[in-house]
């Protein structure tokens, strides 16, 4: 296991999933909840690409990717105008505190 | 193959040491920054795996787009003057555990699994190929992400401006 194969990204994109739910589930901040999202996307589309290269499926993978590039702007845009709506009604986007709805 | 292994590695270590400075660093603008070497990265690994041009989308569309728009987040929501940029951290020991366990689990699992392995053949252009996709076997998906995006981002922006 000297060369490069399937399994080296796979390792790293786990751990690049595992880093990017230690960020949604600790953070404070709004903004870097979405971070933590990012990464994980970022981690899922590694996966996408490793397989397309080492299952023998073509460009097909490749293009899954790109989707999930296309969604995750549309996410990230969606996601930071509600946040600047949050900051315009509580002055803060602190994930823990914003819990008006909660009794 | 050694220079392919080294660079491997570095474009891992980036990633993963960036990655992780993102979710431990208290300031926010740092962990921006820092988010930003995380996806060069992301784009080397994909230019080792041979798909040149997601690697080339994701530089422009994560880097020079979704990247600006956290860090119009961060500068819109934090109060610059009184120094503001910290974010606080909550549950940090469970979330440790539960964490290491996950990647634990899909480390194992991953690792016992033998999975296919397809000798990959060398790496050529794969735009022509990933066009050709688009506009046949994957057009009307193509169609409906557009309409998505239109309508993700004129709803972010008319949210907005409210």
């Amino acid at each position: 296991m000297s060369q490069i194969g399937l399994n080296h990204f796979l390792v790293v994109s786990s751990i690049l999933f595992g880093l990017g739910i230690f960020g949604i589930v600790t953070r404070k901040n709004a903004v870097m909840v979405l971070m933590g999202v990012e990464l994980v996307l970022n981690s899922a589309n590694i996966n996408f690409i490793a397989f397309a290269k080492f299952g023998n499926f073509g460009y097909q993978g490749q293009v899954m990717a790109l989707f999930v590039i296309i969604l995750a702007a549309a996410e990230a845009a969606i996601a930071l105008a509600i946040v600047l709506n949050i900051y315009k009604t509580f002055s803060n986007v602190n994930v823990d505190e914003i819990d008006t709805l909660k009794d | 193959m050694a220079t392919y292994d080294v660079i491997f590695y570095l474009f891992a270590a980036i990633t993963l040491l960036s990655a992780f400075f993102v979710v431990t660093t208290k300031n926010i603008v740092y962990a921006a920054f820092s988010l930003l070497f995380t996806f060069f990265g992301v784009a080397g690994i994909y230019v080792l795996l041979g798909a040149d041009f997601i690697a080339v989308v994701q530089l422009v569309v994560y880097v020079g787009g979704i990247l600006i728009l956290l860090i119009f987040g961060v500068m819109l929501t934090n109060r610059i003057t009184s120094v503001q940029m910290k974010t606080g951290t909550l549950q940090i020991v469970p979330a440790v555990i539960g964490v290491a366990l996950f990647i634990g689990a899909m480390l194992a699992a991953l690792i016992k699994t033998s999975w296919k392995n397809f000798n990959a053949e060398l790496p050529v252009a794969t735009t022509h190929s990933i066009g050709l996709l688009l506009i046949q076997q994957y057009a009307v998906v193509f169609e409906l992400l557009g309409i998505i995006l239109l309508i993700a981002l004129v709803g972010a922006a008319s949210m907005a401006r409210k």
